[in-house]
């Protein structure tokens, strides 16, 4: 063992108007497991683009087994021993699940597939990872977590010598997140070498042996995990002091509480097989968290408020006023606003320009006969580029070239244009870096003490901690508890999800 | 640095020119225009006199495009148009079919709008297979476009209808402000559909809708009308074609008139630009496509080229287009165009 796998050696990569990267060194061994850091628009993605062919590089020597490689494509560099995961997964749910595990290789009867070898092998891969489903069903029937994990045995599968994970933990709960370490550690003991591209601190101390950051397109340097400390780790992604964190900190925990009157309450809302029944008040000011684990309802409430689902029982009060919505427009029409979970498919508009996809919410509140000129949409764009701090080329940019966290806060910008009275965020730091992260937190604070009411949903703890000044329990889509004030925590909130523990349907 | 994007529209436009350029060099008296009655006439007039069905169709077709859709029935739908038309011009009575070349005196407003109307609701069928009831936009109009071409022949009682109508004809072979009345139509379609994109958010909505239809949902937009509506208005346009047609030849056959029309359209809608996954669309590349069409056909007629070689020189031309403005190609081009400012870069 010992010895590099991997060394890239001064990679540029520059697009029209943009350096990516920028002399850019990494190292990989053979045998460890190296975190690969960065804040949105750092170099992360397009490194390992460039390490998998997808982009070629300007400049610069990828050397791979003591050898220098050029790969042209993802193929090629499938065939140089590199294979990867990325964070959406890219396999095809119009298939089973057993043939996506055998697309490439699958087994040959006397004729044509051996579906029975085929099933049966598929099967075998997915038992290592304690998943137990139907591999002849079709892969888009089961859960993004499930596909997700499809995809990174698939990819363990090819027994390749390097694998690249891009943030494969971003939908997964913790109990499947220790299942992929596990798989993670015994391919590492048999000597390969994994590249973990992620956002999540924790996982980074807990499996990485060395960590590499990048800040810019540029290298910033590359050390050991346990010489570090989180807040080593944070200053050096976010390049700021460790001061700034903690001052965020303090403002973010005195989240002011308005006057009484409820802004939105819920009485018995349901919808069968969907969630059970559930009450729910926001008043002016409030940030109501949403806690439970990935399944426990988060969601399902949000969409029941906006009425992209329609409830089937229950009342929904607004300011005192009884309301029926049945759909995102009367939703918005009523002054709400929901920024979805899966930003891909139920949030940007790729072909659009930000301006277009932030206009639109506002667009729909204002109806068919005020059309926004524009000139006027542009103003409003730019305003909320400079608030938000979005990083974009200009307003005319199309959102799909954007970072995911420029993205996220697009979406924002777009509800936030509508000027919302209650503005329900579903995993809006999901997948984004930590300096975008405590934007967004600060934003939402701020949002709040300006009189807004707040429905925030996480799966990151100590995110719904650090801005609620109420926090709802859920488990198995039901409101099973509530927290106020003082009596939120971490661990008052893990025991309360953990509370029970049955499982029950 | 974003100057050096190439727009779309340029290749097609190229293209165009280059066509003109064989005609200026190979063709006489090509661009000659002459003024005869108060009207011009010319090869160039020609041409945008015969574009206009096309035109008509494949303006509508581009917006049902950047829905992310295609509506294969316009054909049908010109064709039931057109057979109404002459029905109505004949007082719905066919059975003393004898002679063309006598005289009817139905009333215009009837030959005209009951046609429209016709082709609105076959437009708004459409429209609800694909929002209300979630057929694949393919399929949906597949349905319309057979049972519509049946349709349009059980209606003529599978006999070719002609007439005569002075008012009626007009609207295939008038000449207004010396321009060929159908021309003027297509622009007319043209103007209508801009206004309606720009002066109201439906343009903004039909982006939407084709980016994203279920982000669209979420923000709030209303993405079945949005539907609804470009499949209505495509339906309007192929009702409209119809009437420019039969009233060009002065009868409907039902069985052919329009028939492939609507590859023509979806060919211009393409070359022009718009990308067939929707989320975006050109309507002036839309123009510019059906003008390389009609002007290479018209130059393969005029050439004396026997006529079985057209399909296989528009289809070269074609494909040089659709190749030239590729993704593949852009980014060969890209390429090209980034190392240049790397070197440029370095240099500083």
């Amino acid at each position: 063992m010992g010895g590099k796998l991997l060394e890239v050696h001064n990679v540029y990569k520059v697009f029209p108007g943009v350096t990516a990267l920028a002399d850019v060194d990494f190292a990989l061994e053979r045998g460890e497991i190296h975190g690969l850091m960065g804040e949105n628009g750092a170099g992360k993605s397009t490194l390992i683009k460039v390490i998998t062919g997808v982009y070629q590089k300007d400049a610069g020597t990828i050397v791979l087994d003591g050898q220098e490689i050029h790969p042209t494509s993802p193929l090629h560099a499938e065939a140089l021993g590199i294979s990867t995961v990325y964070q959406e997964v890219n396999l095809l749910t119009n298939l089973s699940v057993a043939e996506n595990l055998a697309i490439g290789r699958q087994p040959t009867g006397t004729v044509g597939i051996d579906w029975k070898t085929m099933n049966r092998r598929a099967a075998g891969i997915l038992e290592k990872f304690d998943i137990d489903i139907d591999v002849t069903e079709l892969l888009g029937n089961y859960s993004i977590a499930i596909q997700q994990m499809v995809a990174i045995a698939r990819a363990l599968e090819l027994d390749s010598k390097l694998l690249i994970l891009d943030e494969p933990t971003s939908s997964l709960n913790a109990d499947e997140v220790e299942k992929l370490f596990k798989q993670m550690r015994r391919l590492k003991e048999q000597g390969h070498a994994i590249i973990f591209v992620t956002h999540f601190l924790d996982q980074v101390f807990e499996i990485t042996d060395r960590i590499t950051v990048l800040r810019n397109g540029k290298y910033v340097g590359e050390y050991a995990t346990p010489s570090m400390t989180k807040l080593d780790l944070v200053s050096k992604l976010m390049g700021k002091s460790l001061d700034d964190l903690k001052n965020f900190d303090s403002i973010s925990n005195h989240v002011e509480t308005g006057d009484d009157a409820n802004l939105i309450d819920v009485k018995g809302m349901e919808k069968t097989n969907y969630m059970n029944p559930f009450d729910l008040k926001v008043r002016k000011g409030d940030i109501v968290g949403l806690a439970g684990l990935l399944g426990s309802g988060r969601t399902e409430i949000t969409n029941l408020l906006f009425g992209t689902q329609k409830p089937e029982g229950g009342e929904l009060h607004i300011k005192g006023k009884r309301v029926n919505l049945n759909s995102p427009r009367k939703a918005i029409a009523h002054h709400l606003a929901l920024s979805p979970e899966d930003r891909k498919q139920e949030g940007i508009i790729s072909g659009l320009s930000v301006r277009e996809n932030i206009v639109l919410a506002l667009q729909v509140k204002k109806g068919w006969l005020h059309n926004i000129s524009i000139r006027k949409q542009t103003e409003l764009a730019e305003k909320y580029i400079g608030m938000l701090s979005i990083k974009t080329s200009g307003v005319n940019q199309p959102i799909e070239t954007l970072s995911g966290g420029n993205q996220q806060k697009v979406i924002l910008a777009r509800w936030l244009a509508t000027n919302p009275e209650l503005l329900i965020v579903d995993e809006p730091t999901r997948g984004i870096d930590v300096g975008a992260k405590m934007e967004i937190q600060r934003l939402l604070v701020e949002l709040s003490k300006q009189g807004m009411g707040i429905v925030f949903v996480s799966s990151e703890i100590e995110e719904v901690v650090r801005c609620s000044n109420r926090v709802y329990i859920l488990q198995n889509r039901n409101i099973v508890g509530e927290l106020l004030g003082e009596e939120i925590s971490e661990q008052e909130i893990m025991v309360r999800i953990a509370a029970k523990g049955d499982r029950k349907v | 640095m974003k100057g050096r994007q190439i727009p779309r529209i340029a290749w097609p436009l190229f293209a165009l020119g280059l066509i003109l350029l064989f005609n200026l060099m190979f063709t006489d008296s090509f661009f000659a225009i002459t003024i005869k009655d108060g009207h011009l006439f010319g090869s160039l007039i020609d041409i945008l006199r015969r574009s206009a069905p096309t035109l008509i169709m494949a303006v509508a077709m581009t917006y049902v495009i950047a829905t992310g859709g295609i509506d294969i029935s316009v054909g049908s739908v010109l064709a039931i148009s057109g057979s109404i038309a002459s029905l109505v011009v004949w007082g719905g009575n066919t059975q003393y079919l004898t002679s063309a070349g006598s005289q009817y005196y139905a009333p215009m407003l009837s030959i005209i709008l009951i046609p429209l109307v016709a082709s609105i609701l076959l437009g708004a069928f459409n429209g609800v297979m694909v929002s209300f009831i979630g057929l694949q936009p393919f399929i949906a109009t597949l349905i319309l476009m057979t049972a519509g071409r049946g349709l349009a022949q059980l209606l003529t009682g599978g006999k070719v209808l002609n007439f005569r109508h002075a008012g009626f004809e007009f609207v295939g072979r008038g000449y207004l402000f010396g321009l060929p009345f159908p021309f003027l139509l297509a622009l007319g379609v043209i103007v209508l559909g801009t206004a309606i994109t720009r002066l109201t958010p439906m343009g903004l909505y039909i982006q939407a809708v084709g980016g994203n239809r279920s982000a669209s949902n979420f923000s709030g937009v209303n993405t079945r009308l949005v539907l609804l509506f470009v499949y209505i208005f495509s339906g309007f346009a192929a009702g409209l074609s119809g009437l420019v047609m039969t009233s060009d030849i002065t009868g409907a056959d039902a069985g052919f008139m329009g028939l492939y029309m609507e590859l023509d359209a979806i060919l211009a809608v393409v070359i022009g630009g718009t990308p067939m996954e929707g989320g975006k669309y050109n309507v002036g590349g839309t123009v510019i496509g059906v003008l390389i069409i009609q002007t290479l056909t018209t130059t393969i007629l005029t050439k004396g080229i026997p006529t079985e070689y057209t399909l296989l020189v528009k289809a070269i031309v074609v494909v040089v287009v659709l190749i030239i403005q590729s993704n593949k190609m852009r980014e060969v081009m890209g390429k090209r165009q980034g190392k240049m400012m790397v070197k440029g870069g370095s240099a500083i």
